[in-house]
């Protein structure tokens, strides 16, 4: 039986990787993913895990490791964050174009400078184009779920992709909550044993990862292109799948109360629950506002957007970033680019929060949802604004 | 028409663009690179093997003598054998026209 | 909801106090997060720490900014940092202290309701050291009923293993003792 328990989420994620039977999980600890990581060492060192933990010397390493394991054919796992998955970054192109489908679950942080251990989505919107299917959990019990549909989907052979989880740290990694841990059996019936096309093996011998003349790169890269794209059926599925088995739906974008909504929220991440309340509140006020919620983020949903959001007559898009020199940020760009000059779209309007730890509260919403509605009236002078910076 | 000098689709490029098929650098003709050949000593020679050691292309094999002789279908004339050899019994040779 | 604010400083275990009383509740059946003031861990600096119970799923993420209920570990605490910053008209604060209910409002300016004990006296006695973290739940049970004892214990029990006896007696030493002032 399922078991419902009170635990950090960095546990759960780690008891979801060990319910997983990661074979290899090579990692260099960093906060806030630290508590995942520690635990995992834990799990492996007491036997709980029959598992290989690599203790490497730094992300690189870690990656590396990872790609070496994936490629002779064991469920690999690992986990960083912020300027470790920027450490991780020469080698993170690698296993998506050499399809090793590895799990990473990367707790979010700020980048330095100044010096942040704080939750935004800088880091991962800075890998954004390496090649990983990129999923976002809300709260624990999603980091736990989209944990084990990642090792699902990864190694499925239509899709053979290593899969990023980001879960926000601090405001998921560190939060004890309610979470259902499923049982054994339940989570073997739901990921079979890796069984890779090809592998690493001596009395088979390939080579992996050779040289691309410019007569081959392009269509390389338009092959690992298509590989993605087309693996959004494998995740749309193995999520269905996820709820025959477990009981709980996920869908590539979610709505909360849109019905009927005019203005709509546009949220990745954990903020999502607080944007929630939020609505809530404004609709007990008589204002229709919804809530549209990007779960997966690479492959981007570009239909299941347009279908959730697209009755809207305005967005109001949440980044966790702010790219320095940029027409706004990457969510926002995104949305421009998915309802450009489509006739009856909604108006857009990007807002840049939470960075750095900065606390995304309910009061935020509301006053983002009034800003989208005076801009709706007067187009804003500027592609997107910073939510709650002071002057002076 | 722009040329498309592609050698392979992206629907029928190897999965991962791994090589499938191992040891097919043997089908890789290097000897037409060269523009020097080396020419062994017999007198000279010790048959310790290092030219057949350093050969970057595992162009050199032992004869039934024992003597080492390099292939030149791979032989792509780079001159290391030559350099390595203790007993200066190699000498690098122009290729002639 | 019950939103409560937990003060104490940096070692004092008010971290795994907010955790404890969560994982209870959770036992119960209730939704609850606890979740501590992210930053670098400083022994001895100011600390907060946040804890939600609820009869339904729990939607926010943000800090808790109004709370019901604000447990303060440290008895120097109260002069530092504005322990009642946000409370709700019929919050309650609960302190760590030997003063009386009359001192306590002349020294800090407190006008809320409040909840008393010498969690430092009981834990130097019960413990042998002034480590009030657990001592202090005791008070918080008995001021505000958030959690059962029994799910608290069962808690303690299994984050102490075989130091868990003596916390629980600290624990309810404090209960007893604690002086709820309306």
């Amino acid at each position: 039986m399922a078991r419902r328990v009170g635990v950090e989420v960095s546990i759960a994620i780690a008891e979801a990787v060990k319910l997983a039977k990661a074979e290899v999980i090579p990692a260099y600890p960093i906060t806030p993913q630290t508590h995942i990581v520690e635990h995992l060492s834990e799990i492996v060192a007491n036997g709980e895990l029959d598992a290989e933990f690599i203790p490497v010397e730094s992300e690189h390493a870690a990656m590396s490791a990872c790609c070496g394991s994936s490629a002779a054919g064991a469920r690999t796992f690992t986990s960083s964050s912020s300027q470790g998955l920027s450490l991780m970054s020469e080698v993170l192109y690698i296993p998506p174009a050499m399809r090793l489908p590895i799990v990473n679950v990367v707790a979010n942080r700020a980048m330095s400078a100044p010096i942040s251990i704080w939750n935004d989505h800088q880091d991962i919107m800075v890998q954004r184009d390496t090649g990983w299917i990129q999923t976002f959990a809300e709260n624990g019990q999603e980091a736990v779920d989209l944990t084990l549909h990642a090792f699902r989907v990864a190694e499925d052979r239509r899709v053979s992709l290593p899969i990023i989880v980001n879960i926000d740290g601090f405001t998921l990694s560190h939060v004890i909550e309610p979470i259902e841990l499923p049982d054994q059996e339940a989570v073997d019936a739901y990921i079979p044993p890796f069984k890779p096309r090809y592998k690493l093996d001596p009395r088979k011998p390939i080579s992996m990862g050779p040289v691309g003349i410019p007569e081959v790169y392009t269509e390389a890269k338009v092959a690992q292109d298509n590989i993605i794209k087309n693996s959004k059926k494998v995740i749309v599925k193995a999520w269905k799948e996820f709820a025959e088995q477990f009981g709980r739906e996920y869908n590539p974008v979610e709505t909360y109360r849109t019905d009927d909504a005019e203005i709509m929220l546009v949220t990745m991440g954990s903020i999502s629950e607080t944007a929630m309340t939020a609505v809530d509140k404004m609709r007990d006020a008589g204002q229709k506002v919804g809530l549209v919620r990007i779960r997966l983020w690479r492959p981007f949903p570009g239909p299941e957007f347009r279908k959730a959001a697209g009755k809207a007559k305005v967005l109001a898009v949440i980044d966790r970033t702010l790219p320095p020199g940029a027409l706004c940020g990457p969510v926002g760009a995104e949305l421009r680019s998915l309802f450009y000059k489509i006739p009856g779209s909604p108006k857009i309007f990007s807002f840049v929060a939470g960075l750095g730890g900065r606390d995304v509260t309910v009061a935020r919403f509301e006053e983002i949802v009034e800003k989208a509605k005076k801009y709706a009236k007067k187009r804003p002078k500027e592609l997107y604004e910073v939510i709650g910076v002071r002057e002076k | 028409m722009a040329v498309n000098d592609a050698i392979v689709g992206w629907k029928t490029i190897t999965w991962g663009c791994h090589v499938l098929e191992p040891g097919n650098s043997a089908e890789f003709r290097t000897g037409d690179w060269r523009s020097q050949r080396p020419v062994v000593d017999k007198e000279k020679c010790i048959k310790c093997g290092m030219c057949w050691i350093f050969c970057p292309d595992m162009a050199y094999s032992q004869d039934d003598e024992g003597y080492y002789e390099a292939d030149m279908e791979y032989c792509k004339g780079c001159g290391i054998c030559a350099h390595e050899c203790p007993k200066d019994a190699i000498t690098m040779v122009a290729e002639e026209g | 909801m019950k939103e409560v604010r937990l003060h104490g400083r940096g070692g004092q275990g008010g971290v795994t106090s907010a955790e404890l009383v969560a994982i209870a509740a959770i036992d119960e059946g209730k939704y609850a997060q606890a979740f501590p003031s992210f930053g670098p861990e400083r022994r001895g600096a100011p600390v907060a720490a946040f804890i939600r119970v609820s009869d339904e799923k729990i939607r926010t993420r943000e800090k808790v900014y109004t709370p019901d209920i604000v447990l303060v570990l440290d008895p120097a605490l109260p002069s530092l940092v504005d322990v009642a910053a946000g409370l709700r008209d019929d919050g309650i604060v609960i302190l760590n202290t030997h003063l009386t209910e009359a001192e306590v409002r002349k020294e800090f300016g407190l006008k809320c309701k409040l909840a008393m004990v010498d969690a430092t006296k009981i834990a130097i006695e019960v413990l042998g050291l002034p480590i009030t973290n657990t001592t202090m739940l005791g008070a918080l049970l008995k001021a505000t009923g958030i959690v059962s004892q029994s799910h608290l214990e069962e808690a303690l029990d299994r984050r102490f293993g075989r130091i868990a006896e003596k916390n629980k007696k600290a624990l309810q030493r404090a209960f007893d003792e604690t002086v709820v002032a309306a």
